[in-house]
């Protein structure tokens, strides 16, 4: 793929915390966990769009601010019962450098 | 090889346990469940409901047997275990099937007490028990006419209304003068007669049967006096006795029921009971909400983390007969040492009668309307003083000012469209279709799926009024025990004092030594960890603003739109034309559209990107105006009136006390959001009987009024004393925030604090001890040389960028 592109390096996201990637085609959200796990979602909850980046990062998951609802790291999608999904983009780590693909992961609408 | 559960008894208690242990470990057994009935679980209380057509047999299965399969457990349906082989470890079951056990849960249940006279083996003669004996009772009512029902209990009572529910002629035979005489009083019983007569119902009371006559199937009730009924079907409801006969071959001791722990164990530590069959500390429960309780200790010992220790539970009644309101909790007979609190009204059926020892509610009956039921029995379980509202309490917690739903209250007469949560727009009929459809028993599962009562918390009481009736019984945890969220069984107050005891000073060490379920919390029990830690060591900035909700880590209050407000401070609601032409200058400068005048007498400023903050916060802060922590769980405003300065009817300097005040408590965290007032004179134009802390300036000093509230629902404040000076002012402000730092629950208000620990709790500490005042208000003055700090000026210097700034920007 060669839309990979170079947004920071981990210690740039507090653990347990998020930063935004800007776009005009909307933001992405880039988390960090405990674990130093790197996820990437857009930034917009399925619920009501409240932005993601700002929630509270648990386990694998993010808290949204607006109404608590919980949204899965790995996929975007929000967590039982409640329905809906936020696009996951693709992150590889290359040693400390955090690498995003653009292209989102196929299988929600919400991009 | 994984080690081998078996449950004797496929019935609510014993997969309620089944439950709870694979919540929290589903590797560690194999699990076997043995179940006389041929039925997946299904709720034995809401028997009466399906008697009486209100429900179908299979609304009210808990456990399909896909959820078997799906869990990996084992059922042997129909089959009853004979004996317990403990030696050998294994249990053997009627038709010859076999099992090994390392570990036996027994859960046989109860059994029906069948009144020993003769002809109690006719045919028709039934008790009422399980699904066979409802469809025998429905069978028999499409045949025959005359039913008698003996037994004028909870249990008897319901299924006499389903009986005539079916069309039968019900004649209830009770042995002593007043019905449920263990849930209710003279009173209370004689209305429950009267109205259950309306409807059709027959009684005899004082009447011992003799015995039951006919040839091969039942003809005839006779008693004591020689006197006879009628009778086609003879339901026995006179009471149950614990099933232990398995337990009792086994050589297991047992009383009467099958002596247990408080980790549920019996004296073979290999065999665990719960339920109806288990006898621990001397009781036998017959009621559901026990068995919850126990299923969920059981479970976490037998998961072998062995934490949590089962203390019994006080148990409350409601009947399940469509239209009848009923409930009883605790003692409510009293003696010579108690005070009885009656309401009666006959022309509206309704009773209420609350038992108080020490102004502390020892039990209550209500008849007729019972929406305040929870209510009482949350104050009774968490031994509430009751004493600063007691002349209120009969009228109900409506009366303590619920200005949003003082009305038309009773859950059961709403129609299905009726709303009860107005934050999220949750309707009754959605809350109960919730309920039914995914069987849940818990207010948080109930938030979960519907949203109700998960945003203001306004509702949470009409919501648990709605569970308990459309359930049949009342699952609560007791306030001061529920857990703080999914993540862990302990409470709030566990937590704080296992922090004050051990002196832990991260999250992560509160959450490994306190055996978190998960690695680091959530968006609940973050946050209350954090602030706990904060408000416990100040001056060790152990602050981490990961487990800050997003408000309290920007220092702006996010709206709905992602954008951000700005509200800085202005000391006791005073401002100078030099702070307004900044304030409006800064409004130019970043295009605000919105510029409101706040309720807390400042300026807000609605609109701002994330990004602009820091820039704002700089101009800001150079024309002398720091942040007003609008958005946080903290001291907001102090509202003055002008006082004597301008006020003809002035008394005090209520503006400059308000300045004081405000210089002196902003900046502090606390469990929820703060506000103070000031008024000149008891015309109170600063509204300080709303407030959490508000002065009323006399001409002879000052009042110190506390727990007022203006939000959801209003409570006007407590008057806590008269001081002569500002000095005092100061001091016991300073004293009583430190004390609601110190024990009040995080998101929990000074106004419902108050009524949690009752007025007399903070009298004692701040006016009978005042050594304990002077502590308290120095232990808040230490604290607060920590936490004078502008967040805003600092993040202006370019404190915390990554939190303002994207980490790259594309395009």
């Amino acid at each position: 793929m060669s839309d990979w592109i170079e947004v920071g390096v981990l210690n740039d996201i507090p653990k347990l915390g998020a930063r935004v990637v800007s776009r005009e085609e909307g933001d992405i959200a880039v988390f960090r966990t405990a674990e130093d796990k790197v996820f990437a979602l857009r930034d917009k909850c399925p619920h009501k769009g409240g932005q993601l980046s700002q929630g509270i990062v648990h386990g694998d998951r993010v808290a949204c601010p607006l109404h608590d609802w919980k949204i899965g790291l790995d996929n975007g999608v929000a967590v039982a019962p409640d329905e809906g999904c936020a696009a996951s983009f693709p992150i590889k780590m290359e040693g400390e450098k955090i690498m995003l693909s653009l292209t989102p992961v196929e299988g929600c609408p919400n991009k | 090889m994984k080690e081998k559960l078996v449950v004797i008894g496929n019935g609510m208690a014993g997969i309620r346990t089944v439950e709870e242990l694979l919540k929290i470990d589903s590797e560690r057994y194999d699990i076997t469940v043995f179940g006389a009935e041929p039925y997946g679980n299904y709720n034995r209380i809401m028997l009466s409901p399906v008697l009486a057509g209100d429900k179908t047999i299979d609304e009210i299965i808990l456990n399909d047997e896909q959820w078997y399969i799906d869990n990996n457990v084992s059922l042997h349906k129909g089959k009853e275990v004979t004996s317990i082989d403990r030696a050998g470890r294994k249990v053997i079951a009627d038709d010859g099937t076999e099992e090994s056990y390392d570990r036996l849960l027994i859960a046989t249940g109860s059994d029906p007490f069948i009144i020993p006279v003769p002809g109690n083996d006719l045919e028709g003669v039934i008790s009422f028990r399980d699904i066979k004996d409802v469809d025998a009772m429905i069978a028999a009512a499409k045949e025959h006419k005359h039913a008698v029902v003996i037994g004028g209990g909870l249990l008897g009572l319901e299924a006499a209304n389903g009986l005539m529910q079916q069309g039968m002629s019900v004649t209830v035979v009770h042995l002593i003068d007043k019905l449920m005489e263990r849930q209710m009083d003279g009173p209370a019983a004689a209305m429950l007669k009267e109205s259950l007569e309306e409807r059709g119902l027959h009684f005899l009371m004082e009447a011992q049967t003799e015995s039951i006559v006919g040839k091969d199937r039942v003809e005839k009730v006779r008693f004591k006096d020689g006197s006879e009924i009628y009778a086609d079907l003879v339901v026995m409801a006179v009471g149950i006795k614990p099933n232990m006969k398995l337990a009792k071959e086994a050589g297991i001791h047992c009383e009467r029921g099958i002596v247990v722990n408080d980790t549920l164990q019996t004296y073979d530590p290999t065999i665990y009971s719960v339920g109806e069959c288990a006898q621990h500390r001397g009781i036998a429960y017959g009621l559901v909400a026990p068995l919850f309780e126990m299923a969920k200790v059981c479970a976490n010992h037998l998961a072998k983390m062995g934490i949590s220790r089962y203390e019994g539970t006080m148990t409350s009644t409601k009947l399940k007969v469509t239209g009848i309101d009923l409930f009883s909790a605790g003692d409510f007979t009293g003696d010579e040492t108690t005070d009885e609190l009656v309401f009666q009204d006959k022309a509206r059926g309704v009773y209420r009668k609350i038992v108080v020892k020490d102004n502390k509610i020892l039990g209550a009956v209500m008849y007729g309307d019972t929406i305040d039921g929870t209510w009482y029995f949350d104050l009774m379980r968490d031994g509430t003083d009751i004493s600063e509202f007691r002349e209120n309490l009969l009228f109900g917690q409506a009366h303590l000012g619920d200005s949003g739903h003082g009305d038309d209250n009773r859950v059961a007469a709403m129609s299905d469209n009726a709303e009860i949560c107005g934050c999220n727009g949750v309707t009754k009929g959605e809350i109960v279709n919730a309920i039914t459809v995914n069987k849940i028993f818990t207010l948080d599962e109930v938030r979960a799926h519907t949203k109700a009562s998960s945003s203001c918390g306004s509702c949470t009481g009409l919501v648990e009024s709605l569970m308990s009736y459309t359930l049949g019984g009342d699952y609560s945890t007791a306030p001061h025990l529920k857990p703080i969220c999914g993540c862990t069984d302990k409470s709030h107050d566990h937590v704080r004092a296992a922090i004050e005891e051990n002196g832990y000073k991260s999250i992560h060490t509160v959450m490994e030594a306190m055996e978190w379920k998960t690695p680091d919390g959530c968006s609940k029990c973050r946050p209350a960890i954090n602030y706990y830690l904060v408000c416990k060591f100040p001056e060790l900035n152990l602050d981490d603003s990961q487990s800050r909700f997003i408000n309290e880590r920007a220092h702006a209050n996010i709206q709905g739109d992602g954008t951000y407000s700005v509200i800085p401070r202005m000391w006791g609601g005073m401002t100078t034309p030099q702070e307004l032409r900044a304030v409006a200058d800064a409004a130019e400068k970043y295009n605000i559209d919105t510029v409101h005048v706040t309720g807390g007498q400042r300026i807000g400023l609605y609109g701002l990107k994330k990004d602009e903050l820091p820039a704002i916060w700089d101009d800001l802060n150079n024309a002398g105006m720091v942040s007003g922590h609008a958005y946080g769980k903290a001291l907001r405003t102090v509202k003055t009136c002008v006082g004597k300065e301008w006020c003809r009817f002035g008394t005090q300097d209520s503006t400059g006390l308000g300045i004081k005040l405000e210089k002196m408590s902003w900046g502090s965290w606390m469990p929820h959001k703060f506000k103070m007032a000031a008024s000149g004179c008891p015309r109170n134009c600063a509204e300080a009987t709303i407030k959490d802390y508000g002065v009323v300036c006399v001409d002879s000093g000052y009042e110190i009024h506390v727990g007022g509230n203006g939000g959801i629902k209003v409570r006007a404040t407590d008057l806590l004393c008269n001081v002569d000076t500002e000095e005092e002012v100061l001091e016991y402000s300073a004293a009583y925030i430190q004390l609601y730092r110190e024990e009040a629950h995080y998101l929990e208000r000074t106004a419902p604090w108050i009524e949690r620990v009752g007025l007399n709790h903070i009298k004692e500490a701040l006016i009978d001890n005042p050594e304990k005042r002077k502590e308290l208000a120095e232990r808040f003055n230490f604290s607060q040389t920590f936490m004078q700090d502008d967040p805003w000026q600092e993040r202006a210097k370019g404190g915390e960028a990554h939190e303002f700034t994207p980490i790259k920007v594309i395009g």
